[in-house]
């Protein structure tokens, strides 16, 4: 068995994927009609750097999502101290005895130094949260962002003068220094300073604030966009037919806002990710010991001049991920919008 | 006309539209005049054409009489029934028998549906199952309009610009309406393909017995489309009259200006009067005192700046011809012959 590194098993992917794919548009044929959906589709799986970035982006997902599992199969877990409860693995100084961190056929990634927890379960974990908050994050900014730029466009007036306010206000706002500055204060307001703050608090309050910085830019942006379309024939054709609002938003309007929503989520998602492993790694967001990927690039940062390994692994597979990401979100566009190609 | 009691009375309607200004507190400044105080009548199975130049109120009329807008003054009653200020709610049941049929072929039809899910959606929201489902109903409207009936599963972005307008009409057909406001359906489409629509709508008005009010611009189309024509000018109708006599005998020297406006279709013709108009059209925030047209009439008096000429049947028009002019041309130098009989649209 080979260790499941992004950087090597997602050609392997891809190589699989490409196989099955290149058969596939010479079935569709026949004057069959296509929706503007399957063209972009079509589009889509002609874009190789397209199939290659996602291909990394759901392996990063499927890891995240069957850590436990992988976990168990290797038969380690990321909170136990191995370093320290091994004797012989850890030297006097700290560091793992064995070269590069201490990778070995046991410690695929090595162990980290002074609590010797196996890196790469750690990283497995770390991963896992940190896209389940980022995913969650995205969800609910995508939702809020939708509902109040729609609400905004198309009721117009001081509906919409007001949210357009708002949304000026979260953008003008300075929100990292925010975030900094207001977590403790906003997990103060729940924990009494002397107690432990539950990590679910934490999640919870991350992906609040974040929320509820993120939605602003989402709703101007589909706002702009309702405002296009609602003024345009078909709308007004519905309405000559007597269809009622939630018809021409749900039915006429959606539809043509999946482009803009899709874009806007798949860049949402990585901005999400380094916004969540920043505030980690500032102290503000998730702590050590739970496993993220903030933490662990903040627990690397510490050791780094003396061995890079630990900072390799978690810096190396974000690059990768958020990368690989955006990438994506630039192939979905291109494949949505085709004018907009390069 | 017929005698019998008109589909769609509209009296004294009027729209204004606010322009808004001022800082802080923005306020009403001004109002654009669009349409303003128009009286006119549809039978049933009649086509009333709409035309003047561009910014007059055509449109607007249009989207007031299938209430897209909410008119500032008057009453559009339909079939008796006040309608000028009715919900939603309150004109669901008549949303059915008026349908509209729009300028442009590419902005009319959502680009996510399927024709058969756009001709669909009328009778999906106005709880209609016809006979044999929706499906087979919109097979058969494709099929009125002349379209491929097995096209009913394609995107509009797979049909030409022609072939989409058809679409807009199988949609506005779907709901079986007593009235289409044609907001100028034709106007988008190459010459060639204007004939075919005009045709079609021919065709549908004369089987179907559909009334029409026909907003156009081009008037070779119009009087090839039209019983009765009406005339617009900055918001007001200057001249109404069934079609023969309004292009036969125009009485409004606009209506005199429009027809002479009109390219020759023959060559060997004794060269006719051109009527140039000088100037602009003014402003509908800020139009002319008295008769709106005065400003650029050849026959403007003190007369025309201080009393509008109502819209009245002046001396030597037939019944059911009516105008506002205080000084009427008079018949003589008719210029019917300036429009080709057979218009390009019937060839």
């Amino acid at each position: 068995m080979t260790p499941p590194t992004p950087s090597a098993a997602a050609p392997l992917e891809v190589t699989d994927e490409t196989v099955e794919t290149s058969p596939s548009p010479s079935t569709p044929k026949g004057g069959e009609s296509r929706s503007p959906g399957q063209l972009a589709w079509r589009r889509f799986k002609r874009d190789r750097t397209g199939v290659i970035s996602a291909c990394v982006v759901i392996f990063f997902f499927v890891i995240a999502l069957a850590a436990p599992l992988i976990a168990k199969v290797y038969g380690k877990d990321p909170y136990t101290t191995y370093g320290l409860n091994t004797p012989g693995l850890l030297g006097d100084n700290g560091f793992p005895v064995a070269p590069n961190g201490g990778i070995s056929g046991e410690f695929w990634f090595g162990i980290d130094p002074q609590l010797g927890r196996d890196v790469f379960t750690f990283l497995l974990y770390a991963i896992r949260n940190s896209l389940l908050i980022s995913t969650g994050i995205t969800v609910l900014v995508v939702v809020i962002g939708v509902v109040m730029g729609v609400t905004a466009g198309y009721l117009g007036g001081k509906t919409d003068w007001l949210i357009g306010r708002v949304i000026d206000l979260l953008l003008a706002f300075p929100s990292q220094l925010f975030f900094v500055a207001f977590t403790p204060v906003v997990l103060a307001l729940f924990v009494s300073p002397d107690e432990n703050t539950p990590v679910w608090l934490t999640v919870v309050c991350l992906i609040g604030l974040l929320t509820l910085f993120g939605w602003a830019s989402i709703g101007r942006l589909l706002r702009g966009q309702v405002l296009a379309l609602r003024e345009r024939e078909f709308v007004e054709a519905a309405k000559v037919t007597g269809a009622s609002p939630a018809r021409i938003i749900f039915k006429e309007l959606l539809p043509n806002l999946w482009t803009p929503i899709l874009i806007q989520a798949t860049l949402t998602l990585p901005l999400m990710v380094t916004t969540e492993a920043g505030l980690a790694f500032l102290g503000v967001g998730l702590q050590d010991p739970t496993p993220d990927w903030g933490v662990m690039i903040g627990y690397a940062a510490k050791f780094y001049q003396d061995d890079i390994t630990f900072l390799l692994f978690p810096g190396l597979a974000m690059v990768i991920f958020v990368l690989a990401f955006n990438l994506l979100g630039d192939s979905v566009r291109d494949a949505l919008d085709p004018k907009t190609k390069r | 006309m017929s005698n019998t009691e008109p589909l769609l009375d509209v009296t004294g309607l009027t729209k204004h539209f606010p322009v808004k200004g001022g800082f802080p507190i923005r306020r009403t400044v001004g109002a654009v005049q669009a349409v303003d105080g128009l009286d006119f009548q549809v039978a049933q199975g009649e086509s009333l054409g709409l035309v003047g130049e561009s910014g007059c109120g055509k449109s607007t009329t249009g989207r007031l009489i299938t209430r897209l807008l909410e008119p500032t003054g008057g009453t559009i009653s339909y079939q008796g029934k006040d309608i000028t200020h009715a919900s939603r709610k309150q004109l669901a049941p008549i949303r059915s028998e008026i349908q509209m049929i729009f300028q442009d072929p590419y902005a009319s039809l959502n680009p996510r549906q399927t024709v058969g899910k756009i001709i669909s959606g009328p009778m999906e929201i106005n709880d209609i199952d016809p006979a044999g489902g929706r499906e087979k109903r919109v097979r058969e409207l494709l099929e009125i309009v002349g379209l491929n009936p097995e096209h009913f599963n394609r995107f509009p972005h797979e049909f030409s610009g022609g072939q989409r307008q058809r679409i807009g009409v199988a949609r506005a057909l779907a709901l079986e309406p007593k009235l289409i406001v044609a907001d100028e359906p034709v106007s988008a489409l190459d010459v060639s393909i204007q004939a075919q629509v005009v045709n079609l709508l021919q065709k549908v008005q004369e089987e179907l017995g559909i009334a029409f009010v026909f907003i156009a611009h081009d008037l070779a189309i119009v009087r090839h489309f039209s019983q009765r024509v009406a005339v617009m000018y900055l918001g007001k109708i200057v001249e109404i009259a069934d079609r023969d006599d309004l292009y036969g005998n125009p009485r409004h020297p606009y209506t005199r200006a429009l027809l002479s406006a009109v390219p020759e279709a023959t060559v060997d013709d004794t060269p006719r009067e051109r009527i140039r108009l000088t100037g602009d059209v003014p402003s509908p925030i800020n139009p002319p005192s008295g008769c709106r047209f005065r400003t650029r009439c050849w026959k403007a008096t003190e007369k025309c700046a201080t009393e509008a000429p109502p819209l009245v049947q002046v001396e030597g028009n037939k019944p059911g011809h009516l105008t506002a002019c205080h000084y009427p041309e008079t018949g003589n130098s008719a210029p019917a012959d300036r429009l080709d009989k057979t218009p390009r649209a019937a060839a």
